[in-house]
Protein backbone atom coordinates (compact mmCIF):
# COMPACT_ATOMS: atom_id res chain seq x y z
CA UNK A 1 0.00 0.00 0.00
CA UNK A 2 1.82 3.29 -0.82
CA UNK A 3 1.05 6.45 1.19
CA UNK A 4 -1.64 8.36 0.77
CA UNK A 5 -1.03 12.15 0.17
CA UNK A 6 -1.75 13.32 3.62
CA UNK A 7 0.32 11.20 5.48
CA UNK A 8 3.29 11.90 2.44
CA UNK A 9 2.39 15.58 3.03
CA UNK A 10 3.16 15.34 6.72
CA UNK A 11 6.95 12.99 5.91
CA UNK A 12 7.79 15.75 4.51
CA UNK A 13 6.96 18.45 6.30
CA UNK A 14 8.44 16.68 8.85
CA UNK A 15 11.82 16.41 7.47
CA UNK A 16 11.46 20.12 5.92
CA UNK A 17 11.29 20.68 10.04
CA UNK A 18 14.18 18.39 10.84
CA UNK A 19 16.52 20.53 8.14
CA UNK A 20 15.45 23.92 9.74
CA UNK A 21 16.14 22.97 13.16
CA UNK A 22 19.81 22.38 11.84
CA UNK A 23 19.48 25.69 9.92
CA UNK A 24 17.96 27.43 12.76
CA UNK A 25 21.04 26.31 15.29
CA UNK A 26 23.42 27.59 12.61
CA UNK A 27 22.12 30.63 12.84
CA UNK A 28 23.66 31.53 16.18
CA UNK A 29 26.96 30.01 15.32
CA UNK A 30 27.96 31.53 12.25
CA UNK A 31 26.88 35.43 14.21
CA UNK A 32 28.95 34.33 17.21
CA UNK A 33 31.36 33.25 15.11
CA UNK A 34 30.94 36.20 13.20
CA UNK A 35 30.71 39.06 15.48
CA UNK A 36 33.61 37.42 17.36
CA UNK A 37 36.51 37.48 14.74
CA UNK A 38 35.16 40.71 13.16
CA UNK A 39 35.26 42.61 16.26
CA UNK A 40 38.19 40.75 17.62
CA UNK A 41 40.19 40.66 14.80
CA UNK A 42 40.24 44.60 14.54
CA UNK A 43 41.22 45.00 17.97
CA UNK A 44 43.70 41.78 18.38
CA UNK A 45 47.71 42.69 18.08
CA UNK A 46 50.65 42.17 19.43
CA UNK A 47 50.49 44.26 22.33
CA UNK A 48 47.58 42.18 22.93
CA UNK A 49 49.64 39.22 23.94
CA UNK A 50 52.87 41.66 25.18
CA UNK A 51 51.34 44.32 27.15
CA UNK A 52 49.93 44.77 30.54
CA UNK A 53 46.31 46.61 30.99
CA UNK A 54 46.60 50.40 30.64
CA UNK A 55 45.11 52.44 33.68
CA UNK A 56 41.27 53.50 32.96
CA UNK A 57 40.90 55.86 30.29
CA UNK A 58 44.14 54.97 28.65
CA UNK A 59 43.40 53.04 25.74
CA UNK A 60 45.69 50.33 24.25
CA UNK A 61 47.65 48.15 26.45
CA UNK A 62 46.81 44.43 26.32
CA UNK A 63 46.11 41.18 28.98
CA UNK A 64 49.74 39.71 29.47
CA UNK A 65 49.18 39.43 32.94
CA UNK A 66 45.41 37.19 32.21
CA UNK A 67 47.32 35.45 29.02
CA UNK A 68 50.06 33.97 31.56
CA UNK A 69 47.30 33.58 34.31
CA UNK A 70 45.45 31.41 32.25
CA UNK A 71 48.21 29.20 31.40
CA UNK A 72 48.92 28.98 35.35
CA UNK A 73 45.48 28.49 36.44
CA UNK A 74 45.15 25.53 33.25
CA UNK A 75 48.62 24.09 34.58
CA UNK A 76 47.00 23.74 38.14
CA UNK A 77 44.16 22.12 36.99
CA UNK A 78 45.95 19.42 35.19
CA UNK A 79 48.41 18.87 37.79
CA UNK A 80 45.35 18.09 40.19
CA UNK A 81 42.92 16.19 37.69
CA UNK A 82 45.13 14.54 35.82
CA UNK A 83 46.40 11.90 38.42
CA UNK A 84 42.80 11.62 40.51
CA UNK A 85 41.08 11.26 36.53
CA UNK A 86 43.46 8.61 35.12
CA UNK A 87 43.55 6.40 38.02
CA UNK A 88 39.61 6.70 39.14
CA UNK A 89 39.58 5.71 35.16
CA UNK A 90 41.51 2.79 35.64
CA UNK A 91 39.64 1.51 38.39
CA UNK A 92 36.37 2.66 36.73
CA UNK A 93 37.20 0.20 33.61
CA UNK A 94 39.11 -2.76 35.43
CA UNK A 95 36.52 -3.25 38.13
CA UNK A 96 34.15 -2.19 35.39
CA UNK A 97 31.25 -4.81 36.62
CA UNK A 98 31.53 -4.16 40.13
CA UNK A 99 28.97 -1.86 42.37
CA UNK A 100 31.61 0.53 44.01
CA UNK A 101 32.80 1.22 39.86
CA UNK A 102 29.26 2.38 39.67
CA UNK A 103 29.15 4.31 42.19
CA UNK A 104 32.29 5.94 41.10
CA UNK A 105 30.42 6.55 37.91
CA UNK A 106 27.75 8.38 39.44
CA UNK A 107 29.93 10.23 41.42
CA UNK A 108 31.84 11.28 38.43
CA UNK A 109 28.71 11.83 35.99
CA UNK A 110 27.75 14.10 39.00
CA UNK A 111 30.74 16.15 39.48
CA UNK A 112 30.31 17.02 35.89
CA UNK A 113 26.89 18.16 36.28
CA UNK A 114 27.59 20.75 39.43
CA UNK A 115 27.03 24.11 37.93
CA UNK A 116 30.21 25.51 37.71
CA UNK A 117 29.49 28.60 40.19
CA UNK A 118 28.88 25.75 42.66
CA UNK A 119 32.26 24.04 42.31
CA UNK A 120 33.03 28.17 42.92
CA UNK A 121 31.92 28.39 46.60
CA UNK A 122 33.08 24.78 47.20
CA UNK A 123 36.06 26.14 46.51
CA UNK A 124 36.39 29.41 48.32
CA UNK A 125 35.00 27.56 51.55
CA UNK A 126 38.14 25.06 51.27
CA UNK A 127 40.41 26.72 50.07
CA UNK A 128 40.03 30.48 50.42
CA UNK A 129 38.45 30.85 53.95
CA UNK A 130 41.29 29.05 55.42
CA UNK A 131 44.21 31.29 54.45
CA UNK A 132 41.75 34.69 54.05
CA UNK A 133 43.11 35.22 50.52
CA UNK A 134 42.00 34.70 47.05
CA UNK A 135 44.65 33.13 45.34
CA UNK A 136 46.13 31.23 42.19
CA UNK A 137 45.97 27.96 44.13
CA UNK A 138 42.14 28.40 44.93
CA UNK A 139 41.63 28.66 41.02
CA UNK A 140 43.87 25.59 39.61
CA UNK A 141 41.65 23.68 42.49
CA UNK A 142 38.27 25.19 41.32
CA UNK A 143 39.17 24.14 37.61
CA UNK A 144 40.78 20.90 38.88
CA UNK A 145 37.40 19.69 40.33
CA UNK A 146 35.73 20.25 37.13
CA UNK A 147 38.64 18.54 34.87
CA UNK A 148 38.91 15.63 37.21
CA UNK A 149 35.39 13.66 35.66
CA UNK A 150 35.75 14.70 32.41
CA UNK A 151 39.02 12.85 32.71
CA UNK A 152 37.88 10.21 34.38
CA UNK A 153 35.17 9.30 32.06
CA UNK A 154 37.09 9.64 29.10
CA UNK A 155 39.92 7.73 30.47
CA UNK A 156 37.26 5.01 31.82
CA UNK A 157 35.65 4.86 27.80
CA UNK A 158 39.01 4.27 26.09
CA UNK A 159 40.58 1.94 28.45
CA UNK A 160 37.59 -0.07 27.44
CA UNK A 161 38.21 0.10 23.69
CA UNK A 162 41.38 -1.54 23.93
CA UNK A 163 40.92 -5.55 23.34
CA UNK A 164 40.21 -7.45 26.26
CA UNK A 165 43.51 -10.15 24.57
CA UNK A 166 46.33 -7.55 25.54
CA UNK A 167 45.55 -7.41 28.94
CA UNK A 168 44.65 -10.85 28.91
CA UNK A 169 48.11 -12.15 27.61
CA UNK A 170 49.85 -9.92 29.88
CA UNK A 171 48.61 -11.49 32.35
CA UNK A 172 48.84 -15.22 30.98
CA UNK A 173 52.72 -14.18 31.05
CA UNK A 174 52.35 -13.50 35.12
CA UNK A 175 52.28 -9.60 35.15
CA UNK A 176 50.30 -8.30 38.10
CA UNK A 177 47.33 -6.31 37.13
CA UNK A 178 48.92 -3.25 37.54
CA UNK A 179 51.84 -4.10 35.77
CA UNK A 180 49.23 -5.29 32.78
CA UNK A 181 47.37 -1.79 33.19
CA UNK A 182 50.47 -0.09 33.66
CA UNK A 183 52.70 -1.24 30.52
CA UNK A 184 49.84 -2.60 28.59
CA UNK A 185 46.77 -1.37 28.40
CA UNK A 186 46.97 2.16 29.55
CA UNK A 187 49.85 2.81 26.73
CA UNK A 188 47.44 1.12 24.14
CA UNK A 189 44.99 3.97 25.29
CA UNK A 190 47.62 6.87 25.67
CA UNK A 191 46.91 8.96 22.67
CA UNK A 192 43.46 8.69 23.04
CA UNK A 193 43.71 9.97 26.48
CA UNK A 194 45.80 12.76 25.82
CA UNK A 195 43.30 13.78 23.39
CA UNK A 196 41.10 13.78 25.73
CA UNK A 197 43.00 15.77 27.87
CA UNK A 198 43.98 18.59 25.73
CA UNK A 199 40.02 18.77 25.43
CA UNK A 200 39.42 19.10 28.92
CA UNK A 201 41.85 21.73 29.24
CA UNK A 202 40.05 23.82 26.43
CA UNK A 203 37.29 23.22 28.05
CA UNK A 204 38.93 24.70 31.71
CA UNK A 205 40.79 27.45 30.20
CA UNK A 206 37.22 28.68 28.85
CA UNK A 207 35.47 28.98 32.83
CA UNK A 208 34.79 32.24 34.44
CA UNK A 209 32.37 31.59 37.19
CA UNK A 210 34.59 28.96 39.45
CA UNK A 211 37.08 32.19 39.30
CA UNK A 212 34.74 34.85 40.47
CA UNK A 213 36.05 34.47 43.75
CA UNK A 214 38.86 31.69 44.10
CA UNK A 215 41.73 33.37 42.16
CA UNK A 216 39.85 36.39 41.61
CA UNK A 217 41.82 38.83 39.35
CA UNK A 218 45.05 40.74 39.45
CA UNK A 219 45.76 44.17 37.31
CA UNK A 220 48.89 43.50 37.98
CA UNK A 221 51.65 40.65 36.53
CA UNK A 222 51.90 37.89 39.24
CA UNK A 223 52.75 34.13 38.52
CA UNK A 224 52.65 33.69 42.60
CA UNK A 225 50.33 30.90 43.25
CA UNK A 226 49.30 32.35 46.74
CA UNK A 227 48.30 35.53 45.36
CA UNK A 228 45.18 36.61 43.83
CA UNK A 229 45.80 36.28 39.81
CA UNK A 230 43.95 37.43 36.57
CA UNK A 231 42.82 34.89 33.65
CA UNK A 232 41.52 35.70 30.46
CA UNK A 233 38.02 35.03 31.16
CA UNK A 234 37.51 36.90 34.40
CA UNK A 235 39.30 39.89 32.64
CA UNK A 236 36.76 39.43 29.48
CA UNK A 237 34.18 39.55 31.75
CA UNK A 238 35.21 42.86 33.78
CA UNK A 239 35.57 44.65 30.15
CA UNK A 240 32.68 43.55 28.93
CA UNK A 241 30.59 44.86 31.62
CA UNK A 242 32.64 48.26 31.96
CA UNK A 243 31.81 51.41 30.77
CA UNK A 244 34.05 52.18 28.42
CA UNK A 245 34.71 51.59 24.71
CA UNK A 246 38.13 50.80 24.99
CA UNK A 247 37.45 48.33 27.86
CA UNK A 248 35.23 46.64 24.94
CA UNK A 249 37.29 46.30 22.11
CA UNK A 250 39.49 44.82 24.45
CA UNK A 251 37.17 42.27 25.66
CA UNK A 252 36.37 41.15 22.00
CA UNK A 253 40.35 40.56 21.28
CA UNK A 254 40.18 38.25 24.49
CA UNK A 255 37.14 36.07 23.48
CA UNK A 256 38.70 35.66 20.04
CA UNK A 257 41.52 34.21 21.61
CA UNK A 258 39.44 31.75 24.04
CA UNK A 259 37.41 31.02 20.99
CA UNK A 260 40.35 29.93 18.92
CA UNK A 261 41.96 28.03 22.00
CA UNK A 262 38.46 25.69 21.59
CA UNK A 263 38.76 25.76 18.29
CA UNK A 264 42.45 24.25 17.55
CA UNK A 265 41.91 21.98 20.21
CA UNK A 266 38.99 20.83 18.84
CA UNK A 267 40.08 20.48 15.39
CA UNK A 268 43.39 18.55 17.16
CA UNK A 269 41.52 16.64 19.16
CA UNK A 270 39.75 15.27 15.67
CA UNK A 271 42.39 15.02 13.33
CA UNK A 272 43.47 12.63 15.90
CA UNK A 273 40.88 10.71 16.83
CA UNK A 274 40.72 10.05 13.14
CA UNK A 275 43.84 9.01 13.07
CA UNK A 276 43.13 6.64 15.51
CA UNK A 277 40.03 5.11 14.19
CA UNK A 278 42.30 4.51 11.38
CA UNK A 279 45.04 2.78 13.41
CA UNK A 280 42.30 0.21 14.85
CA UNK A 281 40.78 -0.36 11.39
CA UNK A 282 44.11 -1.43 10.71
CA UNK A 283 44.81 -3.81 12.93
CA UNK B 1 48.93 -17.83 41.73
CA UNK B 2 51.75 -17.15 44.00
CA UNK B 3 51.20 -15.30 47.27
CA UNK B 4 52.92 -11.70 46.28
CA UNK B 5 51.42 -11.71 42.83
CA UNK B 6 47.36 -11.90 44.24
CA UNK B 7 49.02 -9.86 47.06
CA UNK B 8 50.23 -7.26 44.34
CA UNK B 9 46.48 -7.63 42.65
CA UNK B 10 44.65 -6.40 45.69
CA UNK B 11 46.74 -3.58 46.50
CA UNK B 12 46.13 -2.14 42.99
CA UNK B 13 42.82 -2.89 43.32
CA UNK B 14 42.70 -0.44 46.74
CA UNK B 15 45.22 1.83 45.43
CA UNK B 16 43.03 2.66 42.42
CA UNK B 17 39.86 2.30 44.62
CA UNK B 18 41.32 5.11 46.82
CA UNK B 19 41.02 7.28 43.80
CA UNK B 20 37.51 6.36 43.23
CA UNK B 21 36.26 6.68 46.50
CA UNK B 22 38.18 10.67 46.03
CA UNK B 23 35.34 11.22 43.35
CA UNK B 24 32.57 10.15 45.89
CA UNK B 25 33.81 11.98 48.72
CA UNK B 26 34.19 14.67 46.78
CA UNK B 27 30.42 14.64 45.52
CA UNK B 28 29.73 14.40 49.20
CA UNK B 29 31.69 17.06 50.68
CA UNK B 30 30.53 19.76 48.62
CA UNK B 31 26.84 19.21 49.89
CA UNK B 32 28.46 18.97 53.79
CA UNK B 33 30.98 22.11 52.94
CA UNK B 34 27.82 23.94 51.54
CA UNK B 35 25.45 23.11 54.58
CA UNK B 36 27.64 23.94 56.88
CA UNK B 37 28.51 27.59 55.86
CA UNK B 38 25.00 28.18 55.23
CA UNK B 39 23.96 27.38 58.37
CA UNK B 40 23.42 30.51 59.90
CA UNK B 41 21.03 31.63 57.00
CA UNK B 42 19.24 28.45 57.65
CA UNK B 43 18.61 29.22 61.50
CA UNK B 44 18.01 32.70 61.24
CA UNK B 45 15.59 32.12 58.05
CA UNK B 46 14.33 28.66 57.99
CA UNK B 47 12.31 28.19 55.15
CA UNK B 48 10.69 31.81 54.42
CA UNK B 49 14.04 32.21 52.79
CA UNK B 50 12.47 30.72 50.24
CA UNK B 51 9.06 32.57 50.37
CA UNK B 52 9.93 36.31 51.08
CA UNK B 53 10.84 38.22 47.86
CA UNK B 54 12.59 41.33 49.91
CA UNK B 55 16.44 40.77 48.77
CA UNK B 56 18.23 43.74 50.64
CA UNK B 57 21.48 43.07 52.15
CA UNK B 58 22.04 46.42 53.53
CA UNK B 59 19.01 46.10 55.68
CA UNK B 60 19.95 42.33 56.54
CA UNK B 61 16.64 41.37 55.15
CA UNK B 62 17.43 38.43 52.83
CA UNK B 63 14.68 36.28 50.58
CA UNK B 64 15.44 34.13 47.55
CA UNK B 65 12.53 33.73 46.41
CA UNK B 66 13.08 36.42 42.85
CA UNK B 67 16.53 34.08 42.30
CA UNK B 68 14.42 30.72 42.58
CA UNK B 69 11.50 32.26 40.25
CA UNK B 70 13.98 33.81 37.63
CA UNK B 71 16.27 30.28 37.90
CA UNK B 72 13.06 27.95 36.89
CA UNK B 73 11.16 30.62 34.68
CA UNK B 74 14.51 31.11 32.37
CA UNK B 75 15.39 27.65 32.22
CA UNK B 76 11.70 26.12 31.47
CA UNK B 77 11.51 29.01 28.68
CA UNK B 78 14.64 27.88 27.43
CA UNK B 79 13.89 24.43 27.61
CA UNK B 80 10.42 25.45 25.83
CA UNK B 81 12.46 26.25 22.88
CA UNK B 82 15.43 24.09 22.39
CA UNK B 83 13.81 21.34 23.04
CA UNK B 84 12.19 21.46 19.57
CA UNK B 85 14.98 22.42 17.51
CA UNK B 86 17.25 20.25 19.46
CA UNK B 87 15.26 16.95 18.48
CA UNK B 88 14.71 17.95 15.00
CA UNK B 89 18.49 18.38 14.90
CA UNK B 90 19.23 14.73 16.71
CA UNK B 91 17.11 12.99 14.10
CA UNK B 92 18.23 14.79 11.15
CA UNK B 93 21.74 13.61 12.20
CA UNK B 94 20.91 10.28 13.12
CA UNK B 95 18.31 9.04 10.55
CA UNK B 96 18.29 11.34 7.78
CA UNK B 97 20.77 13.17 6.95
CA UNK B 98 23.11 12.22 3.65
CA UNK B 99 25.82 9.93 5.73
CA UNK B 100 28.92 12.56 4.39
CA UNK B 101 27.01 15.22 5.68
CA UNK B 102 26.92 13.26 9.47
CA UNK B 103 30.30 14.06 10.92
CA UNK B 104 30.60 17.76 9.88
CA UNK B 105 26.95 18.59 11.65
CA UNK B 106 28.14 16.81 14.93
CA UNK B 107 31.26 18.81 14.89
CA UNK B 108 29.62 22.20 13.77
CA UNK B 109 26.94 20.96 17.21
CA UNK B 110 29.91 20.10 19.88
CA UNK B 111 31.80 23.60 18.64
CA UNK B 112 28.47 24.89 19.80
CA UNK B 113 28.86 23.47 23.31
CA UNK B 114 32.62 23.78 23.34
CA UNK B 115 31.76 27.85 22.76
CA UNK B 116 32.85 28.91 26.44
CA UNK B 117 29.98 30.76 28.36
CA UNK B 118 31.89 34.16 28.72
CA UNK B 119 31.79 34.18 24.98
CA UNK B 120 27.95 34.01 24.54
CA UNK B 121 27.51 36.63 27.50
CA UNK B 122 29.43 39.20 25.57
CA UNK B 123 28.17 38.26 22.23
CA UNK B 124 24.53 38.42 24.00
CA UNK B 125 25.07 41.62 25.23
CA UNK B 126 26.71 43.71 22.23
CA UNK B 127 24.26 41.65 19.98
CA UNK B 128 21.40 39.73 20.94
CA UNK B 129 20.07 42.69 23.89
CA UNK B 130 20.14 45.31 21.25
CA UNK B 131 18.64 43.35 18.79
CA UNK B 132 16.08 41.72 21.67
CA UNK B 133 15.75 45.62 22.46
CA UNK B 134 14.48 46.04 19.05
CA UNK B 135 12.28 43.43 18.50
CA UNK B 136 10.41 44.78 21.94
CA UNK B 137 9.71 48.03 20.92
CA UNK B 138 8.58 47.43 17.68
CA UNK B 139 6.29 45.16 18.81
CA UNK B 140 2.69 46.36 18.68
CA UNK B 141 0.82 48.37 21.40
CA UNK B 142 -1.96 45.96 22.39
CA UNK B 143 0.36 43.38 22.35
CA UNK B 144 2.73 45.55 24.98
CA UNK B 145 -0.92 45.47 26.86
CA UNK B 146 -0.57 41.37 28.15
CA UNK B 147 1.08 41.08 31.48
CA UNK B 148 3.57 38.91 29.27
CA UNK B 149 4.69 41.21 27.50
CA UNK B 150 4.71 44.59 29.78
CA UNK B 151 6.91 46.80 31.03
CA UNK B 152 9.75 48.92 29.47
CA UNK B 153 11.40 47.31 26.72
CA UNK B 154 15.12 47.14 27.60
CA UNK B 155 16.38 44.39 26.13
CA UNK B 156 18.09 43.02 29.29
CA UNK B 157 15.51 40.27 30.89
CA UNK B 158 13.83 37.47 30.74
CA UNK B 159 13.64 37.04 26.62
CA UNK B 160 17.64 37.78 26.26
CA UNK B 161 18.43 35.43 29.18
CA UNK B 162 15.98 32.35 27.64
CA UNK B 163 16.64 32.91 24.24
CA UNK B 164 20.76 32.73 25.22
CA UNK B 165 20.39 29.53 27.24
CA UNK B 166 17.95 27.75 24.52
CA UNK B 167 21.32 28.86 22.29
CA UNK B 168 23.31 27.15 24.62
CA UNK B 169 21.81 24.16 25.91
CA UNK B 170 20.51 22.90 21.95
CA UNK B 171 23.91 21.40 20.98
CA UNK B 172 23.35 19.27 25.04
CA UNK B 173 19.99 18.27 24.03
CA UNK B 174 20.61 17.25 20.66
CA UNK B 175 24.25 15.30 21.39
CA UNK B 176 22.55 12.81 24.19
CA UNK B 177 19.24 12.42 22.20
CA UNK B 178 21.95 11.49 19.13
CA UNK B 179 22.99 8.64 21.63
CA UNK B 180 20.06 7.51 22.48
CA UNK B 181 18.35 7.30 18.80
CA UNK B 182 21.29 5.36 17.88
CA UNK B 183 20.58 3.03 20.49
CA UNK B 184 17.12 2.23 19.33
CA UNK B 185 17.59 -1.57 17.51
CA UNK B 186 17.39 -0.92 13.59
CA UNK B 187 14.32 -3.78 13.36
CA UNK B 188 12.36 -0.83 14.76
CA UNK B 189 12.36 1.03 11.82
CA UNK B 190 12.63 -1.72 9.77
CA UNK B 191 9.27 -3.04 10.92
CA UNK B 192 7.64 0.57 10.35
CA UNK B 193 8.86 0.09 6.96
CA UNK B 194 7.84 -3.13 6.11
CA UNK B 195 3.73 -2.30 7.45
CA UNK B 196 4.39 0.83 4.75
CA UNK B 197 5.01 3.91 7.09
CA UNK B 198 6.27 7.13 5.22
CA UNK B 199 9.27 8.50 6.96
CA UNK B 200 7.76 9.85 9.46
CA UNK B 201 6.00 7.16 10.77
CA UNK B 202 9.11 5.45 10.87
CA UNK B 203 10.83 7.79 12.88
CA UNK B 204 8.20 8.18 14.98
CA UNK B 205 7.95 4.77 16.09
CA UNK B 206 12.04 5.24 16.75
CA UNK B 207 11.33 8.44 19.04
CA UNK B 208 8.48 6.21 20.75
CA UNK B 209 11.12 3.40 21.48
CA UNK B 210 13.94 5.93 22.86
CA UNK B 211 11.07 8.21 24.50
CA UNK B 212 12.66 7.54 28.03
CA UNK B 213 15.85 8.06 26.85
CA UNK B 214 15.15 11.51 25.15
CA UNK B 215 12.92 12.76 28.10
CA UNK B 216 16.33 11.82 30.29
CA UNK B 217 18.09 14.38 27.36
CA UNK B 218 16.06 16.86 27.75
CA UNK B 219 16.15 16.77 31.62
CA UNK B 220 19.57 16.90 31.61
CA UNK B 221 19.53 19.95 29.25
CA UNK B 222 16.91 21.41 32.27
CA UNK B 223 20.24 20.66 35.05
CA UNK B 224 22.28 22.56 32.72
CA UNK B 225 20.30 25.24 32.06
CA UNK B 226 19.57 25.83 35.72
CA UNK B 227 23.19 26.31 37.06
CA UNK B 228 24.35 28.01 33.88
CA UNK B 229 25.77 31.49 35.40
CA UNK B 230 28.15 34.23 32.87
CA UNK B 231 25.99 34.31 30.07
CA UNK B 232 22.63 34.21 32.36
CA UNK B 233 24.03 36.74 34.32
CA UNK B 234 25.17 39.63 31.71
CA UNK B 235 22.00 39.08 29.85
CA UNK B 236 19.10 39.04 32.19
CA UNK B 237 19.19 42.44 33.60
CA UNK B 238 20.07 41.19 37.53
CA UNK B 239 16.68 42.73 39.23
CA UNK B 240 15.56 40.70 42.17
CA UNK B 241 12.11 40.88 41.68
CA UNK B 242 9.53 38.31 40.28
CA UNK B 243 7.67 39.29 37.32
CA UNK B 244 6.27 37.11 34.39
CA UNK B 245 6.88 39.99 31.75
CA UNK B 246 9.22 38.60 29.49
CA UNK B 247 10.60 42.28 29.30
CA UNK B 248 11.19 42.51 33.11
CA UNK B 249 15.02 42.18 34.04
CA UNK B 250 15.00 39.34 36.68
CA UNK B 251 17.92 37.46 38.07
CA UNK B 252 18.95 33.84 38.64
CA UNK B 253 20.31 32.26 42.02
CA UNK B 254 24.05 31.06 39.64
CA UNK B 255 23.86 35.04 39.02
CA UNK B 256 23.14 36.53 42.49
CA UNK B 257 26.26 34.17 43.35
CA UNK B 258 28.32 35.28 40.63
CA UNK B 259 27.78 38.66 41.25
CA UNK B 260 27.35 39.76 44.70
CA UNK B 261 29.88 36.60 46.64
CA UNK B 262 32.75 38.68 45.78
CA UNK B 263 31.45 41.55 47.22
CA UNK B 264 29.61 40.41 50.48
CA UNK B 265 31.24 41.59 53.94
CA UNK B 266 28.90 40.08 56.71
CA UNK B 267 29.21 36.48 57.53
CA UNK B 268 25.17 36.23 57.37
CA UNK B 269 24.92 37.58 53.79
CA UNK B 270 27.80 35.17 52.79
CA UNK B 271 25.30 32.77 54.35
CA UNK B 272 22.42 33.37 52.36
CA UNK B 273 24.58 33.13 48.90
CA UNK B 274 25.87 29.61 50.31
CA UNK B 275 22.41 28.70 50.94
CA UNK B 276 21.14 29.70 47.47
CA UNK B 277 24.36 27.59 46.23
CA UNK B 278 23.44 24.61 47.83
CA UNK B 279 19.87 24.49 46.63
CA UNK B 280 21.22 25.12 43.55
CA UNK B 281 23.82 22.34 44.13
CA UNK B 282 20.56 19.76 44.89
CA UNK B 283 18.34 20.59 42.59
CA UNK B 284 20.35 20.01 39.80
CA UNK B 285 22.05 16.88 41.94
CA UNK B 286 17.99 15.97 41.34
CA UNK B 287 17.96 16.36 38.39
CA UNK B 288 20.66 14.90 36.83
CA UNK B 289 20.21 11.64 38.70
CA UNK B 290 16.58 11.21 37.81
CA UNK B 291 17.90 11.70 34.08
CA UNK B 292 20.42 9.47 34.32
CA UNK B 293 18.44 6.58 35.53
CA UNK B 294 15.95 7.20 32.47
CA UNK B 295 18.95 7.08 30.07
CA UNK B 296 20.29 3.90 31.83
CA UNK B 297 17.11 1.99 32.43
CA UNK B 298 16.48 2.57 28.73
CA UNK B 299 20.12 0.86 27.22
CA UNK B 300 19.20 -2.02 30.11
CA UNK B 301 16.09 -2.50 28.71
CA UNK B 302 18.11 -3.08 25.32
CA UNK B 303 20.46 -5.61 26.66
CA UNK B 304 17.24 -7.49 27.99
CA UNK B 305 16.03 -7.76 24.70
CA UNK B 306 19.39 -8.30 23.16
CA UNK B 307 20.44 -11.24 25.71
CA UNK B 308 18.16 -13.75 24.76
CA UNK B 309 19.14 -13.81 20.64
CA UNK B 310 23.07 -14.23 21.67
CA UNK B 311 22.10 -16.90 23.99
CA UNK B 312 20.86 -18.54 21.22
CA UNK B 313 22.96 -17.74 19.18
CA UNK B 314 25.36 -19.58 21.28
CA UNK B 315 23.66 -23.09 21.55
Amino acid sequence: MTPTGGRKLLSSLFVAFCAGAVLLALIPLALILFFVISQGVVSLNLAFFTHMPTPVGEAGGGMANSIVGTLILSGLAAAMAVPIGIVSGIYMSEYAGTRFAAAVRFAADTLNGVPSIVIGLFAYVVAVLPFKQFSAFAGGFALGLMMIPIIARTTEELLLLVPGTMREGALALGATRARAVFSVVLPAALPGIVTGVVLALARIAGETAPLLFTAFNNRFFSTSLRQPISSLTVQVYTYATGPYEDWHRQAWAGALVLVSIVLICSLLARLATRRLERMHARN
Amino acid sequence: MPKSKSRSDVAFRIGTGAFGFLLIALVCGIGVILAIESMPSIQKFGLSFWRTEIWDPVAGEFGALPFIWGTLYSSVLALLIATPIALGIAIFISELCPAALRQPLVFITELLAAIPSIVYGLWGIFVLVPAVRAVETSLPASLRALPLFSGPPLGLGMLSAALILAIMVIPFISSISREVLKSVPPAQREGAYALGATRFEAIRAAVFYARTGIIGAVMLGFGRALGETMAVTMVIGNNPKVAVSLFAPQYTMAAVVANEFAEAADRLYLSALVEIGLVLFIITLIINSFSRLLIWSMARTDKVVAEPVEAEAAA
